[in-house]
């Protein structure tokens, strides 16, 4: 397996970095996109088809019907710069009542100076539980822009969660756009890690919650010196008792972060929680949290803490009278700080998580 | 050979200078207990001998097994052997108990299966993978520092009021705990670990039996004497009328 990637001519490291595993005993399914190309994809599990949107096109009428159907395509310059016959993507779905507990993982990678267009569609059809892990990076030294638009379609009682891990050059920018629709009783987790230099991110997923679903966001963002990350989360709450959690850790240290959070409840009986924690590292830099609460309903349970700061002396001095040096203890605070309990996630994503916030420690501290 | 020796110090914390000229000399086996009011500089004077930052020595030296100290970073304190129990130690989110366990243990030379053990035995089995002292109770917080202690097996034991905020109950446990780090409960002549211990109420001293106290007053040292005589006078006569008596007795020493 792997050394098929090997002539694929793939940068295995960043791979790994961004949870990507090469190894089939480890994944429900994979893709691999470099720049326009899907260069291989395949399912190891009955219940979960994966293939690149250009294949499912063709495979599927009916696909065409998810595609622009919750972003659109005059949305800002990025989406109608996407829109074109070109672009490409994944295609994962698992089938009714399939339960995908092993992750498939889908990688896209920037590998020429350019503009890279993706268009992914998601389905998690009726009652069924995938986890996908997707990581997206660029070949060492590559300058250029990836556009990433995303379509996520959870139906009725089905449990999607979705990690995501960035790892990009200094010179890259990233746009993605990201649109996700949870039917009655439907769950979806969204984890979102970017650790390394990049030039610019900018992201605001939005999630449409009917009644009884709930939609999660978690996220972790460092923003090293010259780096730019606006990065947020929007939930809708249309359906009675649905609910949102929107929780972000960031970290400048030198870079600028914009933490934005907004939750709008606009049925009986919802509830959504934001959580903006910062942590300056430097003397420059910059933390700017936008939480945001729109109720259009009386009977709405919304609520949010921000919270920016920087590391209490006194922790570090708490842990170094327990043996700690002075780094040491800093380091385990940030650590700490980076950790966010994230439910219902299968343990190969948690270690994948764990692995990528172990490897950004050395840059950070 | 005393294990801690302070001289002259001089603590100031911001503007504030908290204590002038103290001095003190402990050996080992030996157990002093700390009484004053509140702001008399206790907790500075523990807070200076394990070298928390916020805490500025402007005269003077701590000595500990015979090496300067004064001007060691707090983990090469703790790596020499002095240990300190909080009063109020802070709440790290993410870090869990078991995290700071393990440095203490690393310190200590000791297993993760003494981790457990000695975990089991202060039962704080349960609180192993929460974040340390969030939403602690004031007992889970005394319990875990002491715990801790014991990880770190420390020749010089600093206990900032180990039993305030703490119930009847946990004060037995607490004590049981604080005789077995100073070695109370072997014969005095093979007592190795030496202790201050500061109590606002003394009810630590029911369990604990000390050998001497000490009232430190307006930032200095004074009345050092048989641990239950000072307690009585200080409930008697209030921190003024023990020390306007213990000053009358030194008025040919000075």
């Amino acid at each position: 397996m792997s050394e098929e990637y090997g002539e694929l001519g793939v940068d295995k490291e960043r791979l790994r970095e961004v949870g990507i595993e090469l190894d089939e005993s480890k994944r429900s399914g994979t893709y691999l996109q470099e720049d326009q190309e899907a260069k291989t994809f395949a399912s190891f599990f009955e219940g979960v088809e994966v293939m690149s949107i250009q294949e499912a096109m063709k495979k599927y009428e009916w696909v065409k019907d998810y595609f622009w159907k919750i972003l659109r395509r005059d949305q800002d310059e990025y989406t109608r710069e996407a829109d074109t016959a070109d672009v490409n993507g994944y295609f994962i779905r698992a089938l009714p009542d399939a339960k995908v507990e092993i992750p498939v993982e889908a990688c896209l990678y920037l590998k020429k100076a350019g503009k890279q267009r993706v268009h992914n569609i998601v389905i998690a059809e009726e009652n069924s539980e995938l986890n996908i892990i997707s990581g997206c990076t660029s070949h060492p030294g590559v300058a250029g822009m990836h556009i990433g638009l995303s379509e996520f379609y959870v139906k009725k009682n089905a449990k999607l969660s979705f990690t995501m891990i960035h790892s990009w050059e200094p010179t890259v920018e990233v746009r993605p756009r990201t649109a996700i629709h949870i039917d009655e009783g439907g769950s979806f987790i969204s984890n979102y890690i970017l650790l390394n230099p990049v030039k610019l991110v900018q992201t605001y997923p939005t999630a449409y919650v009917e009644k009884d679903g709930t939609v999660v966001f978690n996220s972790i963002i460092v923003a090293l010196e010259d780096s730019v990350v606006d990065s947020g989360a929007r939930a809708v709450l249309r359906g009675e008792n649905s609910s949102a959690e929107i929780v972000s850790r960031t970290i400048s240290k030198g870079g600028k972060v914009i933490a934005r959070g907004h939750i709008i409840g606009e049925a009986p009986e919802v509830k959504g929680h934001l959580e903006c924690k910062g942590l300056m590292l430097s003397e420059n830099g910059l933390i700017h949290a936008i939480p945001e609460l729109e109720a259009k309903y009386p009977n709405v349970e919304l609520s949010h803490e921000a919270a920016i700061g920087k590391i209490a002396e006194e922790e570090i001095f708490y842990l170094m009278s327990r043996g700690l040096s002075r780094d040491e203890a800093t380091s385990a605070i940030v650590r700490g700080f980076m950790e966010i309990e994230i439910k219902g996630l299968p343990d190969a994503l948690k270690e994948a998580i764990d692995r990528t916030l172990k490897m950004a420690e050395k840059d950070l501290l | 050979m005393g294990i801690l020796r302070v001289v002259n110090l001089g603590v100031e914390v911001g503007e504030k200078k908290i204590l002038k000229n103290v001095n003190l000399f402990i050996k080992p086996g030996e157990t002093f207990v700390l009484f004053g009011p509140n702001g008399s500089g206790k907790s500075t004077l523990l807070n200076a001998i394990i070298g928390n930052p916020a805490y500025r020595v402007v005269s003077g030296r701590i000595m500990f097994k015979k090496i300067d100290v004064t001007n060691l970073p707090t983990n090469e304190r703790a790596k020499l052997g002095i240990g300190i129990a909080f009063q109020n130690p802070p709440k790290i989110n993410g870090v869990k108990l078991i995290d700071v366990l393990r440095y203490c243990a690393k310190v200590g030379g000791h297993s993760e299966e003494t981790i457990l053990e000695l975990a089991e035995k202060m039962k704080m089995t349960d609180h192993l993978y929460r974040e340390i002292n969030v939403g602690f109770s004031g007992g889970e917080v005394k319990r875990s520092e002491l715990l801790q202690l014991m990880l770190m097996n420390p020749d010089l034991i600093l206990l900032d009021e180990p039993d305030s905020g703490v119930d009847l109950e946990n004060v037995a446990l607490i004590g049981e705990a604080i005789n077995e780090l100073l070695e109370r409960d072997k014969d005095a002549e093979s007592r190795e670990k030496s202790g201050i211990i500061i109590t606002h109420q003394g009810h630590i001293l029911d369990y604990v039996d000390a050998d001497y106290a000490a009232i430190l007053y307006n930032g200095r040292i004074a009345c050092i004497g048989e641990p239950e005589d000072i307690l009585n006078q200080i409930r008697s006569e209030g921190y003024e009328g023990c020390m306007a008596k213990c000053l009358r007795n030194m008025e040919n020493l000075e």
